[in-house]
């Protein structure tokens, strides 16, 4: 970093900003100090002023008070346009790119080099190739950007806004996207483009990459600034009781289950993404599948759900053949799912709550004479709610005026609720607040020592060996390695979900 | 011999029209606005060009009057699916409905005859080189849309808006003012196609004259994937088609028969399309 001087070194300075929605206090006199050359982590669960501080910052809102200095001085932006005149840069959670056109043109896009009014696309190409050699950002000016891996991608977002002469990167969750490897690669261009003196603004809820990754820590809880922390002088725990508001024990690993029957046997499963995979999950325990993502595990969970034609293989489930079976059947047999795609599988963001929380339970329990009683389905929809602590105004409310974190912990409870003695769980805790993802992790486990078989998916090692008694990590489509609890650490799972393992074999 | 040079010289002054409302519905396509209108735009120009050339004596200020009309009048469009955020299909629809009803109406109104208004007095265009100039220009502007759309700015913005106007947006390219400018070109293009069909196929106005050249043109623009190239080969086909109609009859085949050559194909077209499109989009597993 460059020697302490006053004024000059901050880079973006937010003082006072209030936002107000109808209804909620986004930001309330929120002050935020970035100093030129750092890499400043905003922190906060859902819902706690960071997107909105920021598209305060980025012109895509006006504050109701307060004041933006950019390099000290005073500076009102209209549009994200005159933020980008200024020297911001800001890459969205969800990429703004074009998927048809080549990574060049994406790059130099409303800010063409350009001969005789045509696009000058040599020079667009050289200029892709500067940057890229520059900070360490490598990709084919050629490539399609449609067809490149989401890590690529992000660089060609990265490249756009230092063609621009971005001098602040703002990165909304830039991780939540990426592979563990990706993450890291990364962080390494964060901090070379830091080095040079260029400031990066990571908005973020992941502890991890803080402690690893950020200079400073700004932490906002219901819109307000709770603590301001030196990432060297902190820890994961003292951030996350700023976040949360209370202590949160982070990365536990619970005890392991006590596995009886077996309830899910497969064998050589293939579809059209999985080859050849066997497994076996027993009664009272978790069996967990990390992987990359797209390397079947999707495919496979699907294929168990009965949403996905098996092409070869068996899979029996409490001593049946389902491995043709349909969903209906399925669940019928003692199967429950809770799908990686909340919004678009897993509930229907139209219908209400309470409609929600019947679906699958509409055939069983809510049922009398095939009608649906309305009294039934609001006492149902009234015990889960209040059992997995849903906030919903009313049960009434449709399902898309849920935050994510809600209709997981909506989707979760249905799905629990059935009791099934299998349960498919695919990414549980995905873009969830640190405190609900203790409480859906309780509940896996508290649902496993009743007795019950898991199946878990997920990104997050640190879930998958918090919670299962058994990993596989699939990889191309393949289990390719079979750890017992405890028995991999971070690395060896990162190896293996990159290909690099040799296959180990565990008696189960 | 059935396929021979005659009738490829009368397929390529059959295409004209198509190809010239083709082309702005594909600029329209690339720009995010699936248009529909091109039928009832070009009819306008039909009667914009007849009235105009009837009244001035210059088939030349029709074609003029013929492409500012139709251009007004994509403006419906323009307001409506862009401005207004309406369903660009419900709009196209009502466009092409009310241009049968108005230019009836005005048929009636300005010229006191029903059906179709035809005088020897009225100045059609000439021929040059054995055709229509309209017929060059639509050629030449097959070269102009595929430069522009692949190597000018304008172009490159213009793909960008129409593939994801938000992130046009969020690097300062208005979606909206792209969009318009689609439109509107469509509208000078439908107006040229109008103008070509009333005073260059034929010279006269007839009610809904334009007997569903604008929805095969629609069609020509799936069918080339909306690109220049794309839309002439279409353009071509169906071209070949109202040629061939015309050679069947004389074989002796009765009229109704073959004028449904033009339809059959793309009927054929629109299934094959889609049938592609449908491998094409087939589940590739759900992906958050």
């Amino acid at each position: 970093m460059t020697p302490q001087r006053a004024d000059a070194e901050v880079a973006v300075e937010l003082r006072g900003i209030t936002k107000r929605f109808p209804g909620t206090l986004a930001n309330d006199a929120v002050d935020l100090t970035v100093r030129r050359g750092e890499i400043h982590a905003l922190m906060g669960e859902n819902g706690a002023g960071k997107s909105t501080l920021m598209s305060v910052l980025y012109g895509m809102e006006r504050p109701d008070a307060g004041e933006i200095r950019i390099d000290g001085r005073t500076v009102t932006f209209a549009d994200p346009g005159a933020a980008m005149a200024a020297g911001l840069g800001m890459v969205h959670q969800s990429f703004k790119l074009f998927d048809s056109l080549t990574v060049a043109e994406n790059v130099v896009f409303a800010a063409e080099p350009r001969r005789f009014g045509l696009v000058d696309r040599a020079a667009a190409r050289r200029r892709v190739r500067e940057l890229a050699a520059e900070h360490g950002l490598a990709v084919d000016p050629d490539a399609r950007v449609g067809d490149l891996p989401v890590g690529l991608r992000q660089r060609v977002e990265i490249l756009k806004l230092l063609h621009r002469g971005a001098r602040t990167l703002i990165l909304d969750e830039p991780t939540a996207v990426l592979t563990p490897a990706e993450a890291d690669a990364l962080f390494t261009v964060l901090k070379s483009l830091t080095a040079q003196g260029r400031t990066v603004i990571l908005v973020t809820h992941k502890l991890r990459e803080v402690l690893e990754g950020s200079d400073n820590v700004t932490v906002l809880r219901d819109g307000r600034v709770v603590a301001r922390l030196r990432t060297a002088e902190t820890t994961a725990d003292e951030i996350a009781a700023a976040m949360t508001g209370r202590a949160v024990e982070l990365d536990r690993v619970h005890a392991p289950g006590t596995p009886g029957d077996v309830v899910l046997d497969v064998e050589d499963l293939t579809t059209d993404a999985v080859r050849e995979v066997g497994l076996t999950v027993r009664a009272g325990e978790i069996v967990g599948i990390a992987g990359v993502a797209g390397n079947g595990q999707s495919e496979l969970i699907e294929a168990l759900a009965g949403l996905r034609r098996v092409t070869a293989g068996r899979v029996t489930l409490r001593g049946r053949d389902i491995t043709h079976a349909s969903a209906t059947e399925r669940r019928a047999r003692g199967l429950a799912y809770v799908p990686e795609d909340r919004h678009a599988v897993g509930t229907a963001p139209a219908a209400s709550v309470a409609d929600n929380l019947a679906m699958g339970h509409h055939r069983r329990s809510l049922s009398s004479h095939g009608l649906l009683p309305p009294a039934a389905v609001r006492a149902h929809a009234r015990r889960l709610v209040e059992r997995f602590g849903v906030k919903a105004a009313t049960p009434e409310v449709p399902a898309s005026a849920l935050s994510g974190g809600n209709l997981q912990k909506l989707l979760i409870g249905r799905e629990l609720a059935h009791e099934a003695p299998l349960l498919l769980v695919e990414q549980p805790t995905r873009g969830v607040d640190i405190g609900a993802i203790q409480n859906i992790h309780d509940e896996l486990i508290a649902y496993r020592d009743a007795g019950h078989a898991v199946l878990l998916v997920s990104a997050e090692l640190s879930e998958i060996r918090g919670l299962a008694d058994r990993v596989l990590v699939m990889y191309e489509g393949r289990v390719t390695a079979t750890y017992p609890k405890d028995g991999a650490d971070e690395r060896t799972l990162g190896l293996a979900m990159a290909g690099g393992a040799a296959p180990v074999e565990v008696g189960d | 011999m059935f396929f021979d040079s005659d009738l490829l010289m009368s397929a390529l002054r059959a295409l004209t029209p198509i190809l010239l409302a083709a082309l702005g519905g594909a600029l329209c396509e690339r720009a995010g606005v699936f248009n529909i209108g091109l039928e009832g735009m070009m009819l306008m120009g039909c009667f914009t060009a007849v009235t105009t050339s009837w009244f001035t004596g210059s088939p030349w200020l029709g074609v003029l009057a013929a492409a500012l009309a139709a251009a007004a009048y994509s403006l419906i469009l323009a307001v409506g699916a862009v401005t207004l955020r309406g369903d660009a299909v419900v709009l196209g629809i009502a466009m092409n409905l009310l241009a049968v009803g108005l230019t009836s109406f005005l048929l009636r109104t300005v010229f006191g005859v029903q059906g179709t208004f035809d005088d020897p007095s009225l100045a059609g265009l000439p021929l040059v080189g054995g055709f229509s100039p309209l017929a060059y220009l639509a050629w030449a502007a097959v070269a102009v849309a595929t430069l522009v759309l692949s190597r000018h700015v304008w172009g490159l913005r213009l793909r960008g808006v129409g593939e994801a106007p938000q992130a046009a947006a969020t690097l300062g390219v208005s979606p909206a003012k792209y969009q318009y400018a689609a439109v509107l070109v469509s509208g000078v293009l439908c107006g040229l196609a109008g103008a070509q069909l009333a005073l260059g196929n034929v010279t006269l106005f007839s009610e809904n004259m334009t007997a569903g050249r604008g929805w095969i043109a629609v069609v020509a623009v799936m069918l080339g994937r909306a690109l220049p190239l794309g839309v002439l080969l279409a353009a071509l086909l169906f071209g070949l088609a109202e040629a061939a109609g015309f050679r069947l009859q004389g074989l002796g085949l009765p009229q109704q028969a073959t004028d449904a050559a033009p339809y059959v194909v793309t009927l054929g077209a629109l299934f094959l399309t889609t049938a592609r499109r449908r491998r094409r989009t087939t589940p590739a597993g759900a992906v958050s």
